[in-house]
């Protein structure tokens, strides 16, 4: 044993070594934040190939390296969100990006505590949102993901035949609950008997969970089930062998459900991700509308949130209902336009109002039409 | 009376992934080793088993893989603690920082593959049963293996000389040295065999239940398994029943909010750790003088006054 651990003990010390060599001192004082960097990092809650949320980021982050191909793109996978993320931030300015995304909701703290340690780097976090002042280095986008979900209610609710639909979520995020808000919505637009079950893992990827709430869905008659997670496969595999009806999530898995799958909502990051990095390098990031909590969506364009291409149990007329509603969203409308009720039958959203993200994101109340409890102690 | 149904279904399915990895820490116990690598055999086993049936469009051959792998790692524990004398305790917990390293590293390409997986089968007559049918007779094929193994399994310990021997490893190891049989090379095939259903149990995990491969999807499962042996009082038997109470814990949420019954999410979320937790404690007491004796000898140092 003693053999083995001089050489693992030496390996050790050399890995130390070649971390502080790498460290180069913070580059030109007072320059805008982000211009000019040569290096760009992009730091992921899980892997790059999870068929989900992280994969459409780190495909993002390749956009980003074919669009610049001067400049180093840094990636690390499986980052926790917590002191690992700072740390790990830290280590990528230390290398010299001086452009971070921090790609996960629950990055946003220590991302924000990175943006204020060196004020000549630009962080910008995605999902989150910042309440009070923005730091001029600091900023969070998102698309309105909850517009393609809400017009794959509308198809959820046109195939269901049982009225039962199911949504298998991680936590009760106001991320999570806008969508299943709106997948109802979209659901009873065109089919008032529409219910929407929800059942949580309280995981973002815990197959053998994923695949436990997606029978218990199946038992209950639900035969359309849309879902929330990191990880997808489980819950589109099980649904496709029980013969239901498959809405995705952040990816086309249209390959596993040849025969349920219906459409979906998919990212598609590339075009924000490298308006950004060219807003940044360009000096002009303090200031411009990504220095803010910004949001686009059908009405702006631009939304990186895309409805998936169509399975063949989508018949023309239920195209011509998404159709419409697309439109109707995008001249001036919402998702959410009131009236909207919640569980109790109490009008949260007045007649004829259009909510504005923030107060979309407030939200914490599953409409009328949900069939479960979000989860409080 | 559905939602019974449903829990105990779901406590078979969900429970199946455990029994294998319980029963397989049972062997290596009753030889006297315990082996906190068992997660890490469950792990290595869920992704050599979705690997090779990835390759190769066999999910039998996975679940051989799945078999191998476990065996290999509970290997390294074996040799590490029966012929250098590592400590069992500690070694286990390295053996499985290494399964969860080595599947973190060769797992990677396989997030998001697609795979042939064991399909449910409704075995004929039998699944018609009420309740029962349903409950038992519509699983996959290793789920079925399992209704074979744990009784065998039984007959192994308590009918068979082998068990015989395997026993006498993990209470007097001297007598088996008087009978001229080989204390060490019982223990070395007990934590193999350990092993090898530990990766039995990863490959129903991966490619039978929740037909994925993610990084850490055992997510403690192996843990649990190994303080249900304890709970069982290292009885292959009581160990099923252990690993159903288990599995019915985990299946009661999803089936209570698939009916949109809300109750406390943080407590049916603790649910499956409470009941073990309650178990070892209620039983834990009660059957203190059944543990094999060279266990003792580990635990000892846990300050337990022998």
């Amino acid at each position: 044993m003693r053999r083995l651990l001089i050489p693992a003990a030496a390996l050790a010390l050399l890995a130390a070594c070649s971390t502080n060599t790498g460290a180069t001192p913070a580059a030109a004082e007072g320059s805008a934040p982000g211009a000019g960097s040569t290096k760009i990092g992009f730091i992921f809650v899980g892997p790059k190939d999870d068929y989900g949320y992280n994969q459409a980021a780190y495909q993002g982050s390749q956009a980003v390296a074919k669009a610049y191909p001067g400049l180093e793109v840094l990636t690390a996978e499986n980052v926790p969100e917590d002191d690992n993320a700072t740390r790990i931030m830290e280590g990528m300015i230390r290398k010299g990006a001086k452009i971070i995304f921090a790609t996960s909701y629950g990055h946003k703290d220590p991302a924000l505590k990175v943006a204020a340690a060196h004020p000549d780097v630009v962080v910008v976090q995605q999902g989150n949102i910042v309440d009070g002042t923005m730091p001029a280095n600091f900023g969070t986008y998102f698309g309105t993901v909850y517009e393609p979900v809400y017009l794959a209610g509308i198809v959820a609710g046109k195939t269901t035949k049982t009225g039962k639909l199911g949504y298998v979520y991680a936590f009760p995020i106001s991320q999570t609950l806008d969508n299943i808000n709106a997948f109802e919505l979209g659901a009873k637009s065109v089919n008032p008997q529409a219910k929407t079950y929800v059942v949580n893992t309280s995981n973002w990827c815990d197959p053998a969970k994923q695949a436990e709430a997606a029978k218990s869905l199946l038992a209950q008659g639900v035969d359309v089930i849309s879902q929330h997670q990191d990880c997808t496969a489980t819950v589109i595999r099980a649904t496709e062998a029980a013969g239901a009806y498959s809405v995705g999530y952040h990816a086309d898995a249209s390959a596993l459900a040849p025969k349920g799958w219906l459409t979906g909502s998919q990212w598609n990051w590339d075009p924000l991700y490298v308006k950004i990095v060219k807003t940044a390098l360009d000096g002009r990031f303090s200031g411009s509308e990504f220095n803010a909590n910004y949001r686009v969506g059908y009405k702006t364009g631009d939304n990186p949130f895309v409805q998936s291409p169509y399975g063949p149990a989508v018949g023309a007329e239920t195209k011509a209902l998404v159709d419409a509603a697309k439109a109707r969203i995008g001249k001036d409308g919402s998702p959410f336009l009131g009236p909207v009720a919640d569980q109790s039958g109490q009008v949260r959203i007045a007649a004829g109002t259009v909510p504005d993200y923030k107060t979309i994101e407030a939200i914490d109340y599953f409409v009328d039409g949900v069939v479960g409890k979000i989860p409080a102690s | 009376m559905s939602l019974v149904i449903d829990v105990a279904t779901g406590a078979v399915r969900g429970g199946t992934s455990i029994l294998f990895v319980a029963l397989g820490e049972t062997i290596a116990e009753r030889a006297g080793v315990v082996n906190l690598g068992a997660e890490g055999s469950m792990l290595t086993g869920a992704l050599a088993a979705y690997a090779v049936t990835a390759e190769t469009g066999d999910p039998l051959l996975g679940a051989a893989a799945g078999a191998a792998a476990g065996a290999l790692l509970a290997l390294v524990h074996a040799v590490l603690v029966l012929s250098r004398g590592a400590n069992q305790l500690a070694n286990g917990l390295v053996v499985l920082f290494l399964g969860l390293g080595l599947t973190s590293l060769f797992g990677a390409a396989y997030v998001g593959r697609s795979i042939t997986t064991f399909e449910p089968y409704a075995v004929p007559l039998l699944s018609d049963i009420p309740v029962l049918g349903p409950v038992l007779f519509d699983h996959d094929p290793l789920t079925y293996a399992s209704y074979l193994v744990a009784p065998a399994m039984w007959w192994l310990l308590y009918r068979s000389r082998w068990g015989l021997a395997l026993r006498a490893a993990g209470e007097r190891p001297e007598v088996l040295r008087t009978y001229g049989r080989s204390p060490l090379l019982v223990r070395y095939l007990a934590v193999v065999a350990g092993g090898l259903l530990a990766g039995i149990g990863g490959a129903q995990l991966s490619t039978a239940y929740a037909n994925a491969w993610f990084e850490n999807m055992t997510a403690g499962r192996g843990f649990i398994a190994v303080s249900l042996v304890i709970f069982a009082a290292w009885h292959p038997l009581r160990a099923v029943a252990g690993a159903y109470l288990f599995g019915a814990a985990l299946a009661l949420s999803p089936a209570l909010q698939a009916r949109g019954i809300g109750l406390n999410q943080f407590v049916l979320d603790a649910l499956p750790y409470l009941v073990t937790l309650i178990a070892l404690v209620v039983l834990g007491r009660r059957r203190g003088n059944t543990a094999p004796e060279s266990l003792a000898k580990v635990f000892d140092m846990t300050g337990r006054s022998t």
